[in-house]
């Protein structure tokens, strides 16, 4: 089958970090191809490379047989190829006629608005799709629009759809509805590249599957060759899971008692739903999840940052789901964010004042109203040695440290105060392996010392090697509990993607 | 090739200080050749407002005279700053601080010296501090954008200090004016050296002071300055941003309030039209070039103050028009912030990049 698009041997480096490494790929005119890879695997960088936002530093890319290059999205776009991002490019407050415009090419200052919409409501027809031209776009749901950002690439003739995770905001029904759309495209010839975590949905559209893992292409497989196992044993690798490495010290005290929590986004919508989860003294507590699953809501409900509208928690015999109680409790919650840069540390500030943040008020710190420039010297002093964070000279600000180093002045600032219970958000991603060897030692020697761990990850080799316990996470859900020295990553990866029941522990 | 913007790392404290200098030297220049066309020679006409701002006792207390409302609002808008909250009200706050200092002078019965001062200190300190904190609660409560806010007070401001003026608080005596009565001797600063200068000036140097030390030592001004840097890290620490803005706001106007008292007390010993000629609105670029620091707007109002009174002796020695002088001015400030993007930002030759 003649391909339409093909990339061989593509390597791209950025400093420091390999994203591709020798990725080969290809998608022939009528073809849905899915890429499968774990965060990180190098999904994102690809498709930059496909849409010409990133330049490959070696490989080839053949655009039906000729060799091509793309400069930038645009050059991609005028030969065919179109990317529906996870986050839109829309103008809320415009409407769908206005939007769409937006996007085409070579629309004149002076423009036949009946001949465009008329375009328009051609292909809405033809798709089936409910859509109203003239309705402001930040008063339709996220799958209408999304239909507006795929009419903008059929309007401009592409080929080629790259649709990046495009069903991890949609419901189940408007799910359905993308894949008849998607079906019907193939009909017309058009090429689809697919991303999904969702196993039930790769196995459904996909024609064919491309594993992507740590940035290499590792596998290629046609309908009728892939099943569900097969996929999740491949996406997360085949290696032994690594050996157990901390003694069992646990208590079977329960310390944290989440019943039935919900939580709800800005949109409205539950991102924690009925979730369960109960977390004992000591005990380093995996979650395992697809990222978007709940994980993050579950964090910020646990320290405070965001409300809880069902459901309880309670610490010990108390219960701190709302009231002041939780603060209280909350300064006993260490908490390594998400996204560290953004909200975990104040990138204008230097390392010794980033290291009080969150005990400026302590009397230890301050002298009265006043702060005691001393004590908050020496603590620095002393966690940058304690921590080996390397900081710059003395007052630059941290925004200039490594990503590494940032990561260790959170957790030393967080760990600082002797918590009870730390919640860590992929507190390695994205470290290099030196770093991150050394904060998984922070976190076990903490639970040594009867800290307990809810630790957010999406490296599954992470969460085996220092679980005691892994909940897995679906839409808000708790899937059930593994006992990390007894399960297999299949059995993982098939409950996080919602489709195996679990055995309790 | 291609000549492309890039974001310095880090500059260094030469490029720091030089940039600044660098600029006034080319603004001076480009001043230089509009001095030339209007046929005054550059060289003599910078000789002369040197010496006019600073040459003289006169010309120097002048010069400190224009430089003190300019450093007291500077610091009240570069203290908004810090916390990356923008108050473009300074010119009504001055207003509201004038006119709270204003009522105390004119109408509270006091006469006692000290207990006029603190009692016209206190009531511009809350007249300036609770028209900057009405935007503040719209921000922390609704968020409302505090720059529309404290812009429009502005008008408010001052057309209901013209209200008072051409209304209640007109001088019986005053033949229609639209002036308040003058202050009795009580209700004003002490003046030195037999010049205009007046207490005001070792106010704003103590405000400064206080400011620094407020930023630097406290343990709100860490607070302001982690919330500047990062709100959400801010909040994911558990401190309170609502607040915090609601307070600089009102710390902000209420600075720049000491601004309208210290100009009604020390210099105009009456409430009147054109109090203030944008001091409000020049205390932004102010605090802008100052770049955050409480010396830096010391600097650069003294700086500003030299501007102000150098550039009228353009016009009464050389007939110059007053136009010149805004454009001389604008030339400094023009080339200072030029400077400030060179201090951030650095352009770059990039060759053609090759693909594989």
């Amino acid at each position: 089958m003649p391909e339409l698009l093909q990339i061989e041997n593509i390597r791209k480096t950025f400093p420091g970090v390999v994203a591709l490494d020798d990725v080969s790929f290809s998608v022939a005119p009528g073809e849905i191809h899915t890429l499968l890879g774990e965060n990180g695997a190098g999904k994102s960088t690809l498709m930059n490379v496909f849409t010409g936002l990133y330049h490959p530093d070696s490989g080839r890319m053949y655009l039906n047989g000729e060799p091509v290059h793309f400069t930038s999205p645009r050059d991609s776009l005028s030969r065919g190829i179109g990317m529906v991002h996870q986050h839109f490019m829309l103008v809320p407050a415009h409407s769908v006629f206005e939007n769409i415009l937006l996007a085409l090419d070579k629309v004149r200052q002076v423009y036949d608005r009946k001949h465009y919409q008329q375009k328009m409501q051609k292909l809405i027809d033809t798709f089936g799709l409910d859509l109203d031209l003239d309705t402001e776009v930040w008063k339709l749901s996220i799958g209408a629009q999304q239909w507006i950002e795929l009419i903008k690439l059929l309007l401009r003739d592409c080929r080629l759809l790259i649709l990046d995770e495009p069903t991890a905001v949609l419901t189940p029904q408007e799910t359905e509805r993308l894949f008849k759309v998607l079906r019907l495209l193939q009909e017309q010839g058009k090429s689809i590249i697919f991303i999904s975590h969702k196993m039930r949905e790769v196995m459904e559209i996909s024609d064919r599957v491309t594993v992507l893992k740590k940035g290499r292409s590792i596998a290629t497989l046609e309908r009728g060759h892939f099943n569900r196992e097969t996929l999740a044993g491949l996406m997360i690798g085949r290696d032994r899971i690594p050996e157990w490495q901390r003694n069992m010290q646990m208590s079977e005290k329960i310390i944290l008692d989440i019943k039935n929590l919900s939580v709800r986004n800005d949109r409205g919508l539950a991102d924690l739903d009925d979730f369960s989860l109960q977390l004992k003294e000591g005990e380093i507590l995996g979650i395992a999840g697809v990222a978007g699953n709940g994980q993050k809501a579950l964090a910020e409900a646990l320290t405070g940052l965001k409300e809880v509208s069902k459901g309880q928690i309670f610490a010990g015999l108390v219960d701190i789901t709302h009231s002041t109680a939780r603060s209280s409790y909350i300064s006993g919650i260490a908490h390594i964010p998400e996204d560290r840069k953004s909200i975990g540390i104040a990138p204008d500030l230097d390392v010794a004042d980033n290291l009080i943040m969150k005990s400026f008020k302590n009397s230890f710190f301050r002298r009265g109203i006043f702060q005691n420039r001393s004590a908050i010297r020496h603590n620095a002093e002393e966690k940058i040695s304690r921590f080996a964070i390397k900081s710059g000279p003395e007052g630059s600000p941290v925004r200039y440290l490594s990503g590494g180093n940032i990561q260790k002045v959170i957790i030393a600032r967080e760990l600082s105060e002797q918590p009870r219970v730390l919640v860590a958000l992929y507190p390695t991603r994205g470290l290099d392996i030196g770093s991150a060897e050394y904060i998984h030692k922070v976190i076990v020697d903490g639970a040594g010392r009867g800290m307990s761990t809810i630790l957010i990850a999406e490296d599954l080799d992470e969460l085996l090697k220092l679980s005691d316990r892994i909940a897995v996470m679906f839409r808000g859900k708790l899937v059930g509990y593994v006992n990390p020295r007894q399960t297999t990553r299949e059995e993982i990866g098939l409950m996080m993607s919602g489709e195996k029941q679990d055995q309790q522990p | 090739m291609k000549l492309v913007i890039e974001r310095r790392d880090t500059s260094s404290p030469l490029l720091r200080f030089g940039a600044p200098v660098v600029s006034i030297v080319i603004a001076l220049f480009f001043a230089g050749a509009l001095l030339l066309l209007a046929g005054v020679s550059p060289l003599e006409a910078y000789r002369e407002i040197l010496y006019e701002a600073v040459g003289s006792l006169y010309g120097l207390s002048e010069t400190l005279v224009k430089a003190t409302p300019l450093i007291l609002s500077g610091l009240a808008v570069s203290l908004a700053f810090r916390m990356q909250i923008w108050n473009i009200g300074a010119e009504g706050q001055i207003y509201m601080g004038a006119m709270g200092a204003t009522w105390v002078a004119l109408f509270s019965g006091m006469e006692n010296h000290w207990l006029l001062m603190v009692g016209m200190f206190s009531a511009a300190f809350i007249c300036g501090g609770l028209w900057a904190g009405v935007a503040g609660l719209l921000r922390a409560r609704w968020s409302v954008n505090e720059v529309i806010v404290t812009l429009m007070m502005n008008y408010i401001a001052i057309l209901f200090i013209n209200y008072l003026i051409y209304g209640p608080w007109r001088d019986p005596q005053g033949f229609n004016f639209p002036l308040t009565a003058q202050f009795a001797e009580a209700a004003r600063f002490a003046n030195f050296f037999d010049t205009r200068l007046h207490s005001g000036f070792l106010l704003a140097l103590g405000c400064a002071l206080i400011l620094y030390l407020f930023m630097e030592r406290t343990i709100w001004g860490y607070q302001i300055k982690v919330i500047g840097s990062n709100p959400q890290a801010a909040r994911y620490a558990g401190m309170r941003t609502g607040a915090s803005v609601f307070w600089v706001l009102f710390l902000s106007g209420a600075i720049a309030g000491i601004a309208g008292f210290s100009e009604v007390a020390g210099l105009q010993y009456r409430l009147q039209h054109g109090l203030s000629p944008g001091y409000g609105y020049t205390a932004i670029i102010i605090a802008w070039l100052a770049r955050r620091s409480a010396l830096g707007v010391v600097i650069v109002s003294l700086l500003m103050g030299i501007l102000l009174v150098g550039g009228d002796s353009l016009q009464m020695l050389w007939q110059l028009p007053i136009a010149f002088v805004y454009a001389f001015q604008g030339l400094i400030l023009f080339f200072l912030l030029g400077s400030d993007f060179f201090i951030q930002y650095r352009l770059k030759l990039v060759k053609g990049i090759h693909h594989g």
